[in-house]
């Protein structure tokens, strides 16, 4: 049949074959972290224009240690330096420096990446494998051992310039209230419900502008990396108990700007509670956690010893989620019939 | 009407059919030679009834039925018998004068070799039913199992099996599959727009078989042309059509009687639970030409496409036909070093292949090439349970637990998750981040388990 033209048929030797399907979405580990890795950029700026040169420092060091901890983890385990190129270790590294006062020593900043990489985990077979967040992991650890470094924040640029020149480490909104709550003060807050969405507050590096944290979750929601489900419900969760709360005692507790803008919970709804391998994975599983995530979280935060409960909340819930998953697991198409 | 959500799950890749969909079916040449498989079907491979040497017609049965679900195989043109495998046969793997020939699945098949007289020359052994109206349920259903039938979607399950529900099943809608979902395909699409008339005579047919009144078409809405020309003829006949959200797997037998007619099929029952039996709108059309024309089942619409062909294109290929040479029927390939996959099938379910000798079969409804760019070669990781398969499963499973169960070789502990649901759709594999090997693992987990129950029952 092939007189008139040369036809060319391919050589079967050099077929691949595998198993169906044969098309990929393109999607891949690596990619997810880029985005992710993205989206903390705003924060990261806001923490860098607020708290300074000192901010950049934290994240760098913090960052190569957690790289370079990952790399020397693989090779002493004997695993491909392949599993490098996933990102992971970058983002651990962000969120770990971003959960950081931007004064902390950078000796911290390395014990944090250890535990980060090393505890947290490696030891438990690497990505995907990990019960708690790494970051997160790190940060307690840290707050446990070394509690000076991670309740005392730098001040803000604005702080300095203006009468709190010699001011060297101040309180965080949060941490204020309670003592302020306690002497009888109707004056709250020194700082504007602007100053906190913006972020103009003392705190973590990465955690006081609502406001960039918000960008950077929604670009996360609109590129499909994240559900929507833990943030809102996180958040939500938070704000509904807050606002009862505040209806029923209202001198003695906090509005609910304050308690949405004035700690950890943007950073820690958006990109900690939300860690692929550390939450559950269905949309039912993510509710229940989200919504626990909330109880926990004001909790701590009213009658708690520490003032911000976000992390522990995120890492209590962590706990908690094979058995959500085990819970809330999909019914099969077709069940109920069955059951009737 | 037009549905917004069908069911839930499923995914939407690039579908490639711009390549084929406005290009008419095209008749194949008569091949030199045609290697049919006398196991096109699911159940027992048919029995050769004819020896290497002798001489066939066209049509003319030259393998019967093994068993109820079973069909008998015709010959797709008139000819000699020949054996091909004279190293293997004279090793002992011909068995009743029939070679044994690695098939689509890689398994080895009885394979009779006809080589063409080129004269074509028909049968005739089955007489056209003009007035089949006045037929028997049974007589019709008989000549859908004498002319080979079987469900031509790809499942290739013996059609007449599907048209004898048990007596206590009471059965009251029949639903025509023509979703034709599997990205890059148009076979059933051009079909549709060719040979629309054949495919409605058909349903009728099926419809006075089943003896029901209710019978409805669901057509994906990515192919508005053939929607409006199956509703333009369905009407005088009280047939609805549906347009189907373009979702894969729409045309999942289970996904799509939840999309037409509300009923879910329930966990590990057949379909005719809900009352709807469902066919292929190519299985229709076969039917009809069995019947009207008393034509057996030896040719089909196949789509061969991809990016690699020169000349992507439908053809009427007869069952037999080599993949090379319909791939020539195709004018080959752009550039034959640029070559990653030669898939039977569809991109999402169909097999790939490493020989260009397997033959064309009843259930062939496409071949695919896609270069080496378009195949991701790739390591798979550990799950990083982000529940993107869960989103998508059409199923409602929990993929990423079931693939670490199989991956642990917890057998047991992957069946009560509900392994045994999956459809190997594929969807799972498509969009998982860490390339993980899903739709694998859960093949072999389902086979160890039908093992291990097959076991416990003896």
């Amino acid at each position: 049949m092939s007189e008139e033209k040369n036809i060319l048929l391919p050589n079967p030797s050099k077929l691949v074959v595998s198993s169906s399907p044969h098309l990929h979405k393109g999607n891949d580990v690596q990619k997810i972290m880029i985005h992710v890795i993205i989206a903390l950029i705003p924060a990261c700026l806001v923490g860098i224009y607020v708290f300074g040169w000192s901010a950049a420092q934290v994240l760098i060091i913090t960052i190569i240690s957690c790289v370079l901890i990952e790399a020397i983890s693989l090779k002493l385990i004997g695993k491909s330096q392949n599993a490098l190129k996933d990102g992971t270790a970058v983002l651990t590294g962000m969120l770990l420096a971003m959960n950081l006062s931007a004064s902390t020593p950078w000796w911290v900043c390395v014990i944090g990446a250890l535990l980060a990489i090393v505890l947290a985990k490696q030891l438990f077979g690497g990505l995907g494998y990990n019960p708690f967040n790494p970051a997160l992991v790190a940060r307690v650890g840290l707050l446990i051992g070394f509690p000076t470094f991670l309740t005392s924040w730098a001040p803000t640029k604005s702080m300095l310039s203006s009468t709190h020149i010699d001011a060297v480490t101040c309180a965080t909104p949060l941490y204020q209230i309670p003592l302020t709550l306690k002497n009888g003060t109707t004056e709250i807050l020194s700082y504007t419900n602007m100053d906190l969405f913006l972020g103009n507050i003392p705190g973590s590096l990465g955690e006081t502008s609502a406001l960039a944290l918000l960008i950077g979750g929604l670009y996360l929601i609109v590129m499909k990396i994240v559900c929507w489900r833990i943030p809102a419900f996180f958040i939500g969760g938070v704000a509904v108990i807050a606002g009862i709360h505040h209806m029923i005692e209202p001198k003695t507790t906090l509005t609910i700007t304050q308690h949405l803008f004035s700690g950890g919970l943007f950073i820690g709804a958006f990109f900690m509670a939300t860690d692929m391998v550390t939450s559950p994975e269905t949309k039912k599983g993510a509710i229940i956690f989200a919504l626990g995530c909330a109880i926990v979280t004001y909790s701590i935060r009213v009658w708690g010893a520490y003032p911000e409960g976000v992390s522990f909340a995120i890492l209590f819930m962590n706990a908690f989620t094979p058995l959500i998953d085990r819970l809330a697991a999909n019914k099969p198409f077709g069940h109920i019939v069955t059951e009737n | 009407m037009i549905k917004k959500k069908a069911f839930s799950g499923g995914v939407h890749p690039h579908d490639g059919k711009e390549l084929t969909n406005t290009k008419n079916i095209k008749i194949a040449p008569l091949m030199k030679e045609y290697a049919v498989s006398l196991s096109q079907h699911i159940g027992a491979p048919a029995k050769a009834i004819v020896k290497v040497g002798d001489t066939v017609l066209k049509g003319q049965k030259i393998a019967e039925a093994n068993g109820f679900v079973s069909v008998p195989i015709h010959a797709p043109t008139s000819g000699t018998i020949i054996s091909k495998n004279k190293k293997t046969s004279a090793g002992g793997r011909m068995e009743g004068g029939v070679d044994s020939v690695i098939g689509p699945t890689g398994a080895l098949v009885p394979m009779l070799t006809i080589s063409a007289d080129g004269e074509d020359t028909p049968c005739n052994d089955l007489e056209p039913i003009l007035s089949w109206q006045d037929c028997k349920p049974e007589d019709l259903k008989q000549r859908v199992l004498d002319a080979g039938i079987v469900g031509m979607g790809g499942a290739a399950f013996p059609t007449h099996v599907k048209l004898s529900p048990p007596p206590s099943q009471n059965i009251d809608t029949l639903v025509i599959n023509a979703s034709e979902c599997e990205p890059y395909l148009s076979a059933d699409h051009r079909q549709m727009l060719e040979d629309t008339k054949g495919i409605i005579e058909g349903i009728l047919i099926i419809k006075s078989i089943l003896g029901i009144q209710k019978v409805c078409i669901g057509i994906e809405s990515n192919k508005p042309d053939a929607i409006k020309a199956m509703q333009e003829e369905s009407r005088k006949h009280n047939i609805v059509v549906t347009a189907l959200p373009t979702m894969y797997p729409q045309g999942s037998e289970k996904q799509l009687i939840y999309a037409i007619t509300g009923r879910k099929v329930p966990m590990g029952k057949l379909p005719m639970e809900t009352g709807c039996v469902v066919q292929n709108i190519g299985t229709a059309f076969a039917i009809y030409e069995a019947v009207v024309k008393g034509k057996p089942l030896y040719e089909r619409i196949t789509t061969i496409t991809g990016s690699p062909i020169v000349n992507p294109s439908n053809w009427r290929l007869r069952v037999g036909t080599s993949l090379a040479d319909a791939l020539t029927l195709a004018e080959g390939v752009k550039n034959p070093d640029d070559i990653g996959k030669v898939i039977l099938g569809g991109p999402m379910m169909g097999m790939a292949q490493f020989s260009l000798d397997v033959p064309i079969m009843k259930n062939t409804s496409g071949i695919l090439l896609l270069n080496k760019q378009e195949v991701t070669l790739y390591t798979s990781g550990p799950c990083i349970r982000c529940g993107s398969c869960i989103n998508v499963c059409p199923q409602s499973l929990m993929p990423s637990t079931m693939g670490v169960q199989i991956e642990k070789e917890r057998f047991e502990l992957a069946e009560e998750t509900n392994i045994m649901n999956c459809i190997e759709c594929g969807c799972c594999s498509y969009v998982c981040p860490s390339h993980r090997p899903l739709v694998q693992l859960f093949r072999r987990g389902k086979s160890e388990i039908q093992a291990n129950n097959r076991k416990k029952k003896v």
